[in-house]
């Protein structure tokens, strides 16, 4: 029997969040195949035969996978799914749309966001905002699980994995891509980077996250911000950080005009390092800061800027 | 059009949960419940397009104990128009709750089935898109904007790069997001109208589904906890601090 990774990726390369997978996934025993299911995907595909630790690269390349609609990478994975014993996809937000809808099909539970493997049937995952750790033993045939990446190491590209094409067509009919508004951007990927520096309702606007643009183009950072900052509209909706956001762990996390609530504790508090300014003392943000600066951030980020 | 809103009691976002001390579980004595904020939200978002005469009838659904029919009331006080419990004492499992929803489906037939993305207390973000399968309707999950055209929803949806929109048929499935809306407040009046109004309470034995939790939950403890850090007095203490002690930037 052999463990199943779905890979993230965008039709011409891999997420890093594969590779997050890949090594949760060895910690279970079993072959190691990774699905590329897209459109147009040779690229994709190349780069997953280079992950290490990986045996076969599952290939479905066909129009009806470009855009990851549930409904028809849900049926690819049922139809494929006989001869393993795990079926494992990052915490994304495409794979906790399709994941949920396979495990309901194959009739088995879901084990949402793991953040360790025990066993081959124990997990460990957080829940109530990463307040509490939950250990979770499940009786099913077969595991479908849904991995939080920060959790685990990317596995190294250094592999080389047998390629097998899959001439599996799953075409439901029932939804349609419309289009999509993805932000363009140089910086790295916040769920990838290795320091991000996040605004909140302190930043009053979305001009003022200027101030964090130029800290974040001296230290190689990706921009994050709290939910107030993105419901205020100052910042688009991928830059939320929490609880219902995304979760992240960087060496770096600094977090600025933020005051700490549960649900943004939840999405940084596993960060290496994590910098806090803000003008109130009483903060819940510094009882997880390693740095707290006390100080207007109109003042304190710009000398913040001024000395990298 | 019929909506059929699956809403879910918690404990209240306010509320810091803790593991009990012998980890058999989550200490729960005395805390505040509330409708899930996400739930909130679908109900909002029925109720509007039953003011703008597109939805006519709004059913709100739990599966709990009898102490949720707090949370139907708060959804009838918002706007819906009828509530139904599925009474148990079971812990149930997103899976199991899926297919008590597909149960309601089969006697309720709605046309839009809104749902919150995730509870704030298991975080499991599982029930609508499992809901779907047992379906087999199209799913739209992570919504920030819903219009129903014709015999279609076009949803757009919150996802890692930015935004998507997808066009699915109906019925449907749909999975609210922080941006769908801001809910109202329910109002004085509201609240009094809605102790009047109809809630069916069903045993989830009655609908013939297997509900038995797959999962067991061996223990919950509490997260790491931070070693507390030191307050910096000047930027150039933290730069510092950053280069030399933490050394996370050069
Ligand atoms: C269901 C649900 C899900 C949620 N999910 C998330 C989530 O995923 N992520 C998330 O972040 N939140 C989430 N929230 C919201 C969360 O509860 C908080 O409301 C939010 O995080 C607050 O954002 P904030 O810290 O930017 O704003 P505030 O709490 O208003 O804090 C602003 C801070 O800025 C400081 N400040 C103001 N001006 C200055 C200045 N000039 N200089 C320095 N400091 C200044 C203030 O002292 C204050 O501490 C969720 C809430 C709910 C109900
Ligand atoms: C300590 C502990 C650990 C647990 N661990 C697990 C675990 O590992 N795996 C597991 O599957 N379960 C677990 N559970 C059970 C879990 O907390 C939930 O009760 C249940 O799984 C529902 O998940 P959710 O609410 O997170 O669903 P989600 O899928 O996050 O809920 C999304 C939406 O589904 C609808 N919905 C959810 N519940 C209901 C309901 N009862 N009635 C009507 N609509 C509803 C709502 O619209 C909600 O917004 C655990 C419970 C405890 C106390």
């Amino acid at each position: 029997m052999s463990i199943l990774v779905i890979a993230e990726h965008d039709n011409e390369e891999i997420k890093a969040s594969t590779n997050n997978v890949v090594t949760a996934a060895t910690n279970l025993e079993g072959d190691i195949h990774v699905l590329v299911a897209g459109s147009n995907c040779s690229g994709a595909k190349d780069q997953a035969t280079k992950i290490a630790g990986v045996a076969k690269v599952l290939v479905a390349d066909s129009p009806e996978y470009e855009h990851c609609l549930a409904e028809n990478i849900a049926d690819l994975i049922v139809a494929i799914s006989a001869n393993y014993t795990h079926i494992l996809s990052p915490a994304t937000t495409n794979g906790k749309n399709y994941m949920p809808r396979v495990s309901a099909l194959l009739d088995v539970a879901q084990i949402s966001d793991i953040t360790s493997i025990e066993s081959s049937d124990t997990f460990e995952r957080p829940i109530y905002a990463g307040n509490c750790i939950a250990t979770v033993q499940n009786s099913d045939s077969k595991k479908v699980i849904t991995v939080r990446t920060t959790a685990f190491d990317a596995a190294q590209n250094d592999g080389s994995a047998e390629v097998v094409d899959l001439q599996e067509s799953h075409n439901l009919g029932i939804s349609e891509f419309i289009k999509e508004e993805i932000a363009e951007s140089d910086r790295p990927e916040l769920t990838a980077a290795d320091v991000i520096i996040s605004g909140g309702r302190g930043m009053q606007n979305g001009d003022n996250f200027k101030i964090l643009e130029s800290v974040a183009d001296k230290l190689g950072a990706a921009i994050g911000a709290s939910r107030a900052a993105v419901d205020s509209g100052f910042v688009p909706n991928d830059y939320q950080v929490g609880q219902t956001g995304k979760i992240v762990a960087p060496n770096l996390y600094i977090a600025v005009g933020i005051s700490g609530a549960i649900q943004h504790l939840a999405g940084m508090k596993d960060s290496k390092v994590i910098v806090a300014i803000n003008k109130d003392e009483d903060a819940p943000i510094f009882q997880v800061a390693d740095y707290g600066l006390v100080a207007d951030l109109f003042t304190a980020v710009p000398e913040l800027d001024a000395k990298l | 059009m019929k909506i059929l809103v699956p809403i879910k009691r918690v404990v209240d976002y306010n509320v810091k949960v803790r593991p009990k001390a012998d980890e058999s579980g989550v200490d729960l004595n005395n805390v505040k419940m509330a409708i899930n904020p996400f739930c909130e939200i679908a109900v909002e978002e029925a109720v509007r397009l039953k003011e703008a005469g597109t939805a006519t009838e709004i059913i709100a659904v739990t599966v709990g104990t009898s102490a949720s029919q707090e949370q139907l009331r708060t959804a009838l006080a918002l706007g819906a128009d009828r509530a139904i419990l599925v009474e148990t004492d079971v812990e149930v499992e997103p899976l199991g709750i899926a297919k008590v929803l597909k149960g309601i489906i089969d006697k309720e037939s709605p046309d839009l089935i809104l749902l919150g993305k995730q509870a704030i207390d298991g975080d499991n973000n599982q029930t609508s898109q499992m809901l779907a399968a047992l379906s087999g309707y199209a799913q739209a999950t992570f919504a920030s904007e819903l219009k129903i055209e014709g015999e279609k929803a076009v949803v757009t949806r919150e996802v890692d790069g930015g935004l998507q929109t997808i066009s699915v048929n109906l019925p449907c499935i749909v999975s609210s997001d922080l941006r769908l809306n801001e809910p109202r407040y329910a109002s004085l009046p509201n609240i009094m109208k809605a102790k009047q109004k109809p809630l069916d309470v069903i045993e989830a034995g009655t609908l013939g589904v297997d509900i038995e939790p797959r999962n067991k939950t061996l223990k919950v403890s509490p997260p790491p906890v931070r070693e507390a850090g030191i307050i910096v007095e000047t930027v150039e203490d933290l730069v510092d601090k950053l280069k030399n002690e933490a050394k996370v930037i050069t």
